[in-house]
């Protein structure tokens, strides 16, 4: 297994050899001016662009400054971000954990609710609840995130007004902004309220967080669900379930101990995919519900042509999936012991 | 999607009766079990209506003044697109000319108005663009979006998937890792950057798109390719003295390209999506373009009505909502249908 993890970590210099090598060739296609930006580190900086252009030597061929924006990614300088005026790397350490914990709380509703209706459905086959679990699960996979936040926004925020968009209401801002008494230590707000025991907060951020959820992990949860269903139903028709239930073997450990843990395989296959949704779906929800996470940020700089953060972000996100897939894997080899890395 | 049937074997559906030609084929116990399936029929019927809604876009809207303008058509002359005997009611249909795209505007009154208050069929959006048009004609966009992508992606995919699959060796390995890297990077953060650098326009997310897809067909293609290469005939062909291109486009091809193609057609829904992602964020078509991505991205600004009245604007996202939630509902339920068909453990 270490071996396997360390040969896949392997696999990390050369992402992000690709990708900021296609990076760099899709900038030539861009003037000197622009391509400026992602070395710039302040806001003095910024101002002075044919200073940044000869430093850097921006004129000079692409395998040259391939090099020098590497040397300058390794050094941890990934430009300066005009969207929120500060260095790219700051605002990317202060809005990750807002991002990660929206992920985090939306991966336990798309599993739960992905396996829980996925298994009841194979377990009940052409019942009630099964056919439920089927229309349920082809609307919510068709219901693209754009729509289906606005949806929310308009029903629950507009006409119900039971929650708000942004992360925290505007009395808590000052407070926590100020720091006075409210300690950051993971910059999760949800966990961070509870970490200082302030209840008041938790609850406040919680309720911020219930809508850009739903968003996010209706169309991972109807996916599961589907998969989850039809995986299951392929091992319950098994031999070795049959043999299970032959040997006298009560229903519930048949289920529980010889087919749902197979059928969580072809689940876990696609979690990966689920990982790069969740990517693409913070970028939308986050724009769409005004939270100040990695997603919001990149949706706003890619308008704005700031293309430092983009780039940024985009290399960010690269890291990420491969961490992630790496993760994957690992969850492959502590279900699946036929699975042996080495 | 006639083509599927001689390729069975590669698809591993089983082996079919020999008959040939659409009687064969509609007859076919594949096609049985698609047609008995009602989710499949839904899905076909879905998409097949906004294959007509778009192809006579022309019919169901009132053409806007840049439309009639760059159809040639005078005040006197302007209900002749809807005359079959002119000139222009072809043209509408089959080249509409860019004019058409522009979605009229009924007032230009800064706040959205309801069907009621505007005097169109959905009301308007703020700035006055009329939502039935918009929405109309952007099923046109949206078609436009899902067949170029998936024909530019797809060519591309098979030309780096053929080249790698048949040469081997190093060619081979540096093109997969190439895939590798671009299917390492979430599809829409990638279009997102490409979409930057190229300019916003929708050719560019259209551009953004083919770049981010193409990996994925290439990669499936690659693989078919090289269970088709070990096949008889193919050893046969190279024993006789067939060598490179020639048996790649004479034989293998022929035989790894049907269910490819297939799989390709059913993403046109996901593209659309994609790019209409894309323009909700603000990266697509100037204002008033026709264009379901740009049409719900005017409800951001329309969520909370005026005090007293918060749900007011609701129409301003319900509609476009609710077509491009149908549009993706009927491509997921024909893909859906198909893939189940094309499995061979459902047989």
């Amino acid at each position: 297994m270490l071996t396997f993890v360390l040969r896949r970590l392997l696999f990390l210099p050369f992402v992000f050899f690709g990708v900021t090598l296609f990076i760099v060739l899709l900038m030539q296609l861009l003037s000197p001016y622009q391509r400026a930006a992602a070395f710039v580190q302040s806001e003095q900086q910024a101002r002075n662009i044919p200073s940044i252009i000869e430093q850097y030597g921006l004129t000079d061929p692409w395998y040259m400054q391939y090099g020098r924006w590497v040397g300058e990614l390794l050094q941890g300088n990934m430009g300066y971000s005009r969207t929120t005026s500060e260095p790219v790397l700051t605002t990317i350490r202060k809005r990750f954990p807002p991002t990660l914990e929206l992920a985090l709380f939306s991966i336990l509703p798309i599993i739960g609710v992905g396996i829980w209706f996925g298994t009841t459905a194979a377990l009940n086959r052409d019942k009630f609840i099964d056919q439920f679990t089927r229309v349920i699960s082809i609307i919510g996979w068709s219901l693209p995130s754009f729509v289906l936040g606005i949806w929310l926004l308009v029903i629950f925020y507009g006409g119900l007004g039971w929650f708000q968009p942004g992360r925290v209401s505007t009395r808590f801002v000052i407070e926590l902004a100020g720091g006075a008494g409210f300690e950051r230590y993971t910059g999760m707000l949800t966990i961070d309220a509870l970490l200082n025991g302030r209840l008041d907060v938790f609850w406040n951020a919680f309720m911020h967080l219930v809508l850009p959820v739903i968003t996010l992990a209706t169309v991972s949860s109807a996916q599961i669900m589907r998969v989850m269903r039809s995986s299951l139903l392929d091992v319950l028709s098994q031999d070795y379930v049959r043999t299970a239930r032959a040997k006298g073997l009560e229903e519930r450990a048949v289920n529980n101990k010889h087919a749902r843990r197979n059928a969580l395989i072809p689940v876990i296959t696609l979690s990966g995919f689920v990982l790069i949704g969740l990517i693409n779906g913070v970028v939308i929800t986050e724009t769409i519900f005004n939270y100040p996470g990695l997603g919001q940020w990149a949706a706003q700089a890619a308008v704005n042509l700031d293309y430092a953060a983009v780039l940024g972000f985009a290399v960010f996100t690269a890291i990420a999936v491969v961490f992630a897939n790496l993760l994957v894997d690992v969850l492959y080899g502590i279900i699946d012991p036929r699975i042996r890395y080495d | 999607m006639a083509d599927i049937a001689p390729d069975t074997e590669l698809s591993g559906v089983p082996q079919q009766e020999s008959t040939r030609g659409i009687g064969g084929w509609w007859r076919s116990k594949t096609m049985k079990r698609f047609r008995r399936n009602p989710l499949a029929l839904t899905g076909v019927v879905v998409v097949f209506s906004f294959v007509l809604v778009a192809l006579f876009a022309p019919l169901i809207t009132d053409l806007g003044r840049s439309c009639l303008r760059d159809l040639g058509l005078s005040a006197a002359t302007q209900y002749d697109y809807r005359n079959p005997a002119k000139p222009a009611f072809w043209q509408a249909i089959f080249a509409a000319p860019g004019g058409c795209y522009n979605t009229p505007r009924e007032g230009f009154s800064p706040v959205p108005r309801s069907a009621a208050e505007s005097g169109t069929l959905l009301g308007t959006t703020s700035g006055g663009y009329d939502i039935f048009y918009g929405l109309i004609w952007g099923t046109r966009t949206a078609f436009r979006i899902g067949l170029l992508v998936v024909g530019i992606s797809l060519l591309v995919g098979l030309i780096i998937g053929s080249i790698s699959a048949y040469f081997g060796g190093w060619v081979d390995n540096i093109l997969m890792r190439f895939t590798d890297v671009i299917i390492a990077v979430p599809a829409l953060v990638l279009a997102l950057v490409i979409v930057m650098v190229l300019g916003k326009s929708i050719t560019n997310i259209m551009i953004a798109i083919a770049i981010v897809a193409w990996p994925n067909y290439a990669r499936v293609l690659r693989g078919d390719i090289l269970r088709v290469k070990e096949q008889d005939y193919v050893q046969s062909a190279k024993a006789l003295g067939r060598r490179g291109f020639g048996v790649i486009f004479k034989h293998i091809l022929p035989n790894a390209i049907g269910p490819m193609v297939v799989i390709a057609s059913l993403d046109i829904g996901s593209i659309v999506l994609t790019a209409a992602a894309l323009s909700f964020l603000g990266l697509g078509t100037d204002p008033g373009y026709a264009d379901w991505g740009q049409m719900i991205s005017f409800a951001r600004d329309w969520i909370l009505g005026p005090p007293g009245d918060p749900l007011r604007y609701w129409f301003v996202s319900f509609w476009p909502g609710l077509i491009i939630v149908i549009f993706v509902l009927g491509w997921n339920l024909l893909g859906d249908a198909f893939r189940d068909v094309l499995d061979p453990r459902s047989s």
